[in-house]
């Protein structure tokens, strides 16, 4: 929102179309709250209705969800706990969002991201604590980052289209890590679970003091804030957000591109490298297969709520983090399956989306435009030339 | 005859059986995501609406105890998918890869939630031709049982490939596809012609998926699809939106995922895994090898978002 030049920063008591400036900024700036929340709350309607035709009570279910997942103490440090690898899954995608790319395989650079920091836990085994827990974070990030790093480099060298690349080398990465934790690495004591050697407990990550949540959260609240630090007030952000509008501009303007895109992407894969280091040392104590649990997708439908603002991840991370872990509560209480929560994310995801349409359109965010006595009139939805025009099936074709 | 007998020669023999009986729903994923992206879209749902479309066949074939019910439920299901695609997208600033992306979540998602009750019950198969009758090696005969949706699927490359050049509506959708303002000036409204298009990509999409769960592997679980109608988007690309390449890299990514199990049918377990990455490996280096920074790949629709 910060890309808004406005005259409002002209510090005058009334702004140009004589309206209190203080009234012009918030304006300009409820555009980005009020849109994503009132699709949440028309996705969340539409689920009630999508609840209801199957014949349970939406409120019930609201009900359960709130208790599940932020009702109690309990069940707030449950959503944080689940919202600690979010975060920087949401990340993976939101950086390279920035320049313009959806990169949408974060899943792969998560468990190749735990699986190196396992490998790394057991070779530097018998180190100090600060020591091997340190390298393991590297060893986590350098895979990830690399991983990503690569499809971004794909996309610029080779003009490789990135979603479909990031995708395949999820695949990739999960089978790699079949291979791994089956194979070379593997434990010969895990006989049900293939995984690699069990960390020592004095390499563990712990908790937080006072919360049974753990440091992940910490870490990914950092990378966050790191991460809107970078892109908002850094020369190196200035740029990516100048060639994720357009690349060719950045160009002409000399800006190094490649490397940009390259070195957006390697943070970006690092930071979700990371998200499997914790889960590595943090949740599971070993690398093996579960840690392609869905986080790499639930982290698209993150970013993507909160417009890749960094900062925004935050609170959504928590939000689906709250509604990840009241899926299990729903599923016992309301005999509804386990997917439950996945239609509701899905219906989200595609409100979001189409509010996107939205921006732009209110008069009421636009002080530009306002004139006196209209500032509530709607947008010029209605006049839209094919908005809400029905499809005319027959007529193109005919 | 015993099995043993044809030693390594099974390798091969299975991988041919396999690129059959692998390839079909990649074929009609891919021919679908030919005439959506032919329109200058591209939907990357198709992963979601095949998901979606394996739970409503196998759910519909068990209810009713007619796997061609369940096949048209299927593509009826995708075609709704399809639309709401099509429909979504022409609203400004709604990306359709974004989009998709929300679709395969929540197509897997609505499968997930209706199929729950499904995973149990046997459904009908769809029924396979034996053209290996006339041999007496039983993986002969496997190799040679071709289910009717690959001989149908074959034919629909050959007729979309001949339907694009030589029919008015292949001219409309290329002619959308290539440029929406050259299709305005004609006329047409680009909407309307990718709405169709897209909403025939589902259905095909959803004839896919019905194979999955109503041939091979011939069961509905949640695990189902292994990345197939993101793969068919791939294999477009690769096949310069040519129905006939699509079939042809269909065939080929058919015997790259089947190259893993007819090695463990010889008795190669070793790296079994990475094997089974095959196809997404090849896919990648396709990729790689046939974008290049500096032209546009030949035959590319001019509308389409992916290759801009």
């Amino acid at each position: 929102m910060a890309d808004t030049v406005s005259s409002a920063s002209v510090p005058v008591m009334l702004g140009a179309q004589g309206y209190p400036t203080a009234l012009e900024w918030i304006a300009r700036r409820a555009e980005a709250f009020v849109i994503p929340l009132a699709a949440l709350i028309v996705g969340m309607a539409l689920f009630s209705l999508f609840i209801a035709l199957v014949g349970k009570s939406p409120m019930q279910l609201y009900e359960t969800m709130w208790r599940g997942g932020f009702g109690s103490w309990f069940s707030i440090q449950n959503s944080l706990s689940r919202a600690a690898p979010l975060l920087l899954a949401a990340l993976c995608v939101a950086l390279p969002a920035r320049l313009g790319l959806v990169v949408i395989g974060g899943e792969g650079a998560i468990v190749l991201g735990g699986v190196a920091a396992a490998a790394m836990g057991v070779a530097t085994s018998g180190a100090p604590a600060f020591f091997v827990i340190l390298a393991m974070g590297v060893a986590g990030l350098a895979a990830g980052g690399i991983w990503i790093g690569a499809v971004g480099a794909l996309r610029h060298y080779r003009a490789v289209n990135e979603t479909i690349s990031s995708l395949l080398m999820a695949y990739i990465a999960i089978a790699l890590i079949n291979h791994l934790v089956e194979g070379p690495l593997r434990d010969p004591a895990s006989l049900n679970k293939p995984s690699t050697e069990p960390l020592a407990e004095t390499y563990r990550i712990g908790n937080i003091p006072g919360m049974d949540v753990h440091w992940g959260l910490v870490v990914g609240v950092i990378a966050c804030i790191l991460s809107w630090l970078l892109i908002e007030k850094t020369r190196w952000g200035f740029a990516a957000r100048i060639a994720g509008g357009n690349v060719r501009a950045a160009q002409v303007q000399g800006l190094a591109v490649g490397p940009l895109i390259v070195g957006f992407t390697a943070l970006a894969g690092g930071f979700a490298g990371l998200a499997g280091m914790l889960e590595v040392a943090a949740v599971q104590g070993s690398a093996n297969a579960s840690l392609a649990a869905g986080y790499g997708y639930t982290g698209i439908l993150v970013a993507f709520l909160a417009r890749h603002n960094p900062l925004a991840i935050i609170p959504v991370a928590f939000l689906l983090g709250g509604i990840d872990a009241s899926g299990g509560l729903i599923q016992r209480r309301m005999d509804l399956p386990d997917a439950t929560v996945l239609v509701l994310q899905g219906m989200l995801f595609v409100v979001i989306l189409f509010s996107e349409t939205f921006y732009g359109r209110f008069k009421a965010f636009n002080p530009d435009l306002w004139q006196r006595g209209d500032l509530l009139k709607g947008p010029d939805l209605l006049k839209g030339p094919d908005l809400l025009k029905g499809p005319d099936l027959l007529k193109g074709i005919a | 005859m015993d099995a043993t007998e044809i030693g390594l020669w099974g390798v091969p023999l299975a991988m041919l059986g396999g690129a059959i009986r692998v390839s079909t729903p990649f074929i009609f994923v891919s021919l679908g995501e030919a005439i959506t992206e032919r329109s200058g879209r591209i939907n990357l749902g198709l992963e979601g609406t095949l998901v979606f479309g394996a739970m409503t066949a196998y759910a519909v074939a068990v209810m009713t105890g007619s796997p061609w019910l369940g096949l048209l439920a299927a593509a009826a299901a995708g075609l709704c998918f399809g639309l709401f695609h099509g429909w979504i997208c022409k609203f400004r600033g709604v990306n359709d890869i974004a989009i998709g992306i929300a679709l395969m979540l929540f197509g897997s998602g609505l499968a997930f939630f209706f199929g729950k009750p499904f995973i149990q019950p046997s459904a009908p198969d769809l029924p396979a031709i034996p053209f290996g009758g006339w041999s007496d090696v039983p993986q002969v005969q496997a190799a040679l049982s071709v289910n009717v949706l690959f001989l149908i699927g074959a034919a629909l490359a050959v007729f979309l490939w001949w339907a694009f050049r030589n029919t008015r509506a292949g001219l409309i959708l290329r002619v959308v596809g290539d440029s929406s303002d050259a299709a305005r000036a004609m006329g047409l409204n680009p909407n309307t012609v990718r709405l169709l298009a897209t909403g025939l990509g589902g259905a095909l999409a959803g004839i896919g998926g019905a194979y999955l769960s109503l041939y091979y592997p011939g069961s509905w679980t949640e695990g189902i699809s292994s990345g197939q109608g993101l793969m068919a988007v791939a294999l477009v690309i690769f096949a310069r939106w040519n129905p006939l390449g699509c079939f042809a890299a269909a065939l080929l990514f058919g015997g790259a995922g089947a190259l893993g199990p007819a090695l463990q049918s010889v008795g190669v377990t070793q790296g079994y895994y990475l094997f089974y990455a095959a196809p997404y490996i090849l896919t990648l280096v396709i990729m790689i090898a046939t974008s290049s920074p500096s032209r546009s790949l030949a035959g590319a629709p001019g509308e389409l978002s992916i290759t801009k």
